[in-house]
């Protein structure tokens, strides 16, 4: 009967603890934006009428277009290597996991933007490309500049480079599963590869996705270094509008907006990703644990 | 020490004629196991007989649980020999040298034996029917439907047949040990091993999973189990082996074993236990 339940303590008059550090934080919020607006419409280098004429021209579309196609293909190039690397790297052949290191170590060790640079100067190195027998005859060579475009470059790059971290993450992923899970599914004579693809892999998906939501955000925005091949992604064909016309900020600007909400609606996607699958299924299942402990408790208490 | 086998005259039912050529379920010979320098298992012998349930006691660390892993090679032994069924586990002798199996004649082997962990290690992603059924079909390629059938009726052997659409997550744990125990079973294992079944349980959720395994061994099903169940050793066992750092200490009916221990060493771990 004394007891004061939750709405009891809202019924109560309280004095609410007074925070003046909130107001002065506001006052220097709104001071602070107020310079901001005035400089974005007074300074008129800005040039916000060019940015409005190019930011749906058919050049910077275009190099829209080409950004997220590499983002896609880089990625998905990236996620097959990456399981293939991690398994590589956790079996126990040793030549395998050897490869699998040394492929780690070289490509997260140098950045990609000279990777992308050697792949773009591949030429230089190996002036033609050929299949044969090593010291021995060779079936077909080919020009490495016809084979090598911009475009195969810059996928070789970043998908390479998205490898080596994509093998990391899902290198996690697979050690976060219990062991136990991978025991009992050999002593019911699974073999390893179906124990990878059945028991272990769906179970690392927990903890794969949300990284690679991430790594999807970093590679949209570092597909913009394979502006240097002169492959006309967004950047590169925002510098080659102002190249002619020598209004570099207003087309900075253009690609930066088309930057920003490409990676605000990933961010949207990741946000959800995160949500579904930090909702662990052992949270979960701990409640319903529990509630099913508390039924049969009282079934067997209403039997005794 | 060296073990004298005293079998037991309480043959089960079911279980297959008892003639003195009849080739062992498991028969271990000077079986060795060690991890780096430190030697876990110093040559062990014993036999289990078709449809006998073998309980294996002792301290822990005392090497039983790694015993019963060797036995579907989940480890792999350092010396002696291990035969489940007549035939090597893990390896097959030619011209008196062992060579290592492939992994599929190992994977083979495996699937004829059932285990059952302390930790249940129920695939956490699946149902509890999922679980039942992955092997059967996985491993033995055996028809969906058929699968699905036995697994439904093994789930209602061990009273879960409410449960069968239930994630790992949602059960108890004597729940989850109990389907552990039907996924083993759908594969028709000849022989099952129990790595101390009872151990990670509420002690109020003990006695469903013993029940289960009473009821498998009444069915004549050749069992070996790691346990601390004294009682259940005592109720259900055909014979008792205690062992303790490695060796084979005392080994005889539950009866000799557990009541009547001659071993100054049995008699403090059942003083401890009891």
């Amino acid at each position: 009967m004394a007891t004061i339940s939750a709405t009891d303590r809202q019924a109560e008059p309280v004095v609410k603890l007074r925070h003046p550090g909130r107001w002065v934080t506001y006052a220097i919020g709104v001071v602070l934006a107020a310079m901001l607006v005035n400089t974005l419409l007074t300074n008129e280098k800005y040039g916000w009428n060019i940015v409005g004429h190019y930011i749906v021209s058919g050049e910077i579309l275009s190099g829209l277009g080409k950004t997220i196609e590499l983002t896609v293909i880089a990625m998905a190039m990236g996620i097959g290597l990456g399981v293939l690397v991690a398994v590589m790297r956790l079996s126990d052949n040793p030549p395998a996991k050897g490869f699998a290191s040394l492929y780690v170590w070289f490509f997260r060790g140098t950045p990609v933007f000279v990777q992308l640079l050697f792949w773009g100067y591949a030429s230089a190195l190996y002036p033609r490309l050929g299949l044969g027998i090593p010291f021995g005859p060779e079936f077909v060579t080919a020009d490495t500049n016809s084979l090598i475009t911009p475009f195969a470059a810059a996928i070789l790059g970043l998908g390479l480079n998205e490898g080596a971290y994509m093998a990391e993450i899902v290198r996690a992923g697979i050690l976060s599963v219990d062991r136990g899970q991978t025991e009992a599914a050999e002593a019911l004579g699974m073999s390893r590869l179906r124990t990878l693809r059945r028991i272990v892999l769906p179970q690392a998906m927990r903890v794969i996705i949300p990284p690679t939501g991430n790594q999807v955000i970093t590679m949209l925005k570092t597909t913009s270094l394979v502006s240097v091949l002169a492959f006309p992604e967004l950047l590169y064909s925002a510098q080659l509008i102002y190249s002619t016309n020598f209004q570099t900020i207003p087309l900075l600007i253009t690609a930066s907006l088309w930057y920003l909400l490409m990676t605000s609606v990933l961010n949207v996607g990741q946000h959800f990703l995160e949500r579904r699958f930090s909702r662990s299924d052992r949270a979960g299942s701990r409640r319903a644990a529990a509630e099913s402990r508390i039924r049969s408790a009282l079934q067997q208490r209403s039997e005794g | 020490m060296t073990i004298v086998n005293k079998h037991t005259s309480s043959a089960p039912a079911g279980s297959a004629t008892q003639t003195g050529t009849e080739i062992p379920m498991v028969k271990a010979s000077n079986v060795c196991k060690s991890f780096g320098h430190v030697e876990v298992l110093k040559g062990i012998n014993l036999e289990v007989r078709r449809g006998e349930v073998m309980t294996l006691l002792g301290p822990s660390g005392s090497g039983k649980s790694t015993f019963l892993r060797l036995i579907n090679h989940l480890e792999t032994l350092s010396a002696g020999r291990l035969y489940v069924d007549g035939s090597l586990v893990g390896y097959s002798e030619r011209n008196g040298r062992l060579h290592e199996l492939t992994p599929s004649a190992v994977q083979q082997q495996r699937a004829e034996i059932g285990m059952v962990f302390q930790r249940f290690n129920l695939f956490a992603h699946m149902t509890a029917l999922q679980n039942v059924m992955e092997a059967p079909i996985g491993v033995r390629r055996e028809n969906r439907e058929v699968v699905r059938k036995r697994a439904l009726e093994l789930l209602d052997r061990v009273g879960l047949s409410d449960k069968a659409s239930s994630y790992p997550g949602a059960l108890s744990g004597g729940q989850q040990q109990r389907v552990a125990i039907a996924r083993a079973l759908a594969m028709q294992p000849k022989l099952m091993l129990f790595d101390e079944p009872t151990s990670a349980l509420d002690p109020e959720l003990v006695g469903e999973v013993l029940d289960v395994m009473k009821d498998l061994a009444r069915s004549g099903m050749t069992m070996v189990v790691v346990t601390h169940e004294i009682g259940f050793a005592r109720e259900v066992a055909d014979h008792a082996v205690f062992i303790d750092e490695g060796v084979v200490v005392e080994s005889g009916s539950p009866a000799q074993v557990l009541t009547d221990p001659q071993h100054p060493r049995t008699k403090a771990f059942l003083g401890k236990v009891l």
